[in-house]
């Protein structure tokens, strides 16, 4: 049998990423990026919000997010620039670039959620 | 003398076949094409949120101040102008996502497939219900 | 309705030219005209050495898919009236992404490789004897695989998909959705032999779901959709096989 892909893994972590990147992040960007900074709507207090995000389950929810949407961002973007360029030698490039980026990104906030004080 | 590609075979006389280059620009001839790329790069303003987020999260960690800053910096109009750009490719993938994915899943209900309509719909009305429940968290009360 | 349109056709012939040139020609508009009859009309009346495939002229056989307009098109299908009040003539060029042989002549042994190596017959451990009687299935089976059963193998969709195009290893939509035809079928078996092929990445993999081959398929066969049903389905066969015992399929 043919040495068996990554690739069922890696899409999988895409289609999760991009499952819940379609259902949360609009909604967090329109008040965290536009209506908050504007005014538009009043944003929760400081003191609030830090409690909020200091909640275990609130950590979790914000690690999966980024964990996801990261590897959602690494594959699509992987394809895009493999449709794009072509040369072969790039293609191993492109996809340390994209999943390395990614696994940094997660650890980064992996560090910044657990050590959240 | 003639062009030839491993996963073919011909007979011995074979005439020389034109093969014309895909050009880079093939996603500009066509508007699908185009709508195609738009939605693929989508997902770098997906990734441009995941560091905004982060920094919110770092800003929130190292005190009031901090945070003020960090909300200052959110209002200047660079950073505004990249927001509201990145909000449009955001639910563009929102959107694109939600309509495709009665086509991705094949959902039968007792045998017959679900209609495609009823799934869409049940996506954005679940958009729609979570949306409230994040911004309810998030929102002065 | 004007009395004559203009094509402009794709001429390309290997003895004599080194790249392909366009050739115009001005055929009557009939009301009822196809692209196929103009071509046909310019091999009987005007210029005999045309050459392009063509058998039922009524979408059923697949031989006629060409580039009408920048878009894929069966030639039997496509309407002359459909363009008769463009300012440009008509552009019909041979199917795009495959290597032209001749005129609008493309060689599609890449295709026929592909098809074949997905199988796409029923695989079975043991066939029934006729005196068995028929595989007997439901209306709600045959439900699960008849819309990929529609395909005609025109191609079209391999013309109209960017991967194909920019990676020709890639396996293909039309391949994929008859792997998924026979795969869906409540009498096939075969669904584990095909997908060591499938699962490559020229297999499916190398899909981002543009979706252009479902928008250009005469016969509705949605090979998008087929191809990323297929997705899940390899993705929850890889995680069985990691979280199961090895050797249980």
């Amino acid at each position: 049998m043919a040495k068996q892909s990554n690739e069922p893994v890696l899409w999988a972590l895409f289609s999760a990423g991009g499952v819940f990147a379609a259902f949360v992040i609009p909604v967090h960007l329109f008040l965290l990026g536009l209506a908050f900074p504007l005014g538009w709507i009043p944003a929760a207090g400081y003191e609030s919000l830090h409690a909020l995000a200091r909640l275990p389950l609130t950590r979790l929810y914000l690690f999966a997010l980024c964990f996801l949407a990261l590897f959602h961002w690494a594959h699509r973007f992987r394809y895009t620039l493999y449709d794009g360029l072509q040369i072969k030698h790039l293609n191993e490039l492109i996809f340390v670039c994209c999943y390395g980026g990614a696994i940094l990104g997660t650890v980064v906030a992996g560090y910044l959620l657990w050590s959240f004080r | 003398m003639s062009d030839t590609s491993p996963s073919t075979r011909h007979t011995e006389y074979h005439p020389r076949w034109y093969r014309s280059r895909v050009s880079t620009w093939w996603w500009l001839a066509r508007w699908p094409y185009l709508k195609f790329i738009l939605r693929e790069i989508s997902s770098v303003f997906v990734a441009w949120f995941v560091v905004l987020l982060l920094l919110q999260i770092r800003a929130l960690s190292r005190g009031p101040d901090a945070y003020a800053r960090f909300q200052h910096w959110l209002q200047t109009p660079l950073v505004l102008l990249l927001n509201l750009v990145t909000l449009f490719f955001v639910v563009f993938h929102a959107i694109t996502w939600f309509n495709l994915t009665p086509r991705a899943m094949a959902v039968r209900f007792r045998g017959k497939r679900v209609p495609d309509l009823l799934i869409v719909g049940t996506n954005y009305a679940a958009w729609a219900a979570i949306s409230l429940v994040v911004a309810w968290f998030l929102v002065r009360s | 309705m004007p009395e004559t349109i203009s094509l402009e056709v794709l001429r390309y012939s290997p003895e004599r030219d080194a790249e392909p040139t366009f050739q115009r020609y001005d055929v009557p508009l009939r009301k009822d005209w196809v692209v196929l009859d103009a071509l046909n009309y310019i091999k009987d009346k005007v210029d005999g050495s045309l050459t392009f495939r063509w058998s039922c002229r009524m979408g059923i056989c697949g031989s006629c898919g060409m580039m009408v307009n920048g878009e894929p098109k069966l030639t039997c299908a496509t309407f002359l009236s459909n363009y008769a009040n463009d300012a440009v003539p008509v552009r019909v060029q041979p199917l795009r992404y495959f290597p032209v042989i001749r005129d609008l002549v493309v060689e599609v042994t890449d295709f026929m490789t592909k098809l074949q190596s997905v199988k796409p017959w029923l695989i079975r451990k043991e066939e029934k004897p006729t005196s068995e009687g028929e595989y007997l299935q439901t209306p709600d089976q045959l439900d699960r695989y008849k819309q990929f059963s529609m395909c005609i193998n025109c191609m079209l969709c391999y013309a109209a998909c960017p991967v194909y195009g920019l990676d020709p290893v890639f396996i293909g939509p039309a391949a994929i959705a008859l792997a998924q035809r026979y795969n869906m079928d409540s009498r096939d078996e075969g669904a584990h032999e095909r997908m060591d092929v499938l699962a490559q990445h020229e297999g499916i993999w190398g899909c981002t779901f543009v979706g252009e081959c479902t928008e250009v398929c005469p016969k509705h066969v949605d090979p998008a959709g087929a191809i990323q049903q297929y997705k899940l389905t390899a993705t929850i066969e890889r995680f069985k096989s990691f979280l199961l015992p090895r050797g249980a399929k």
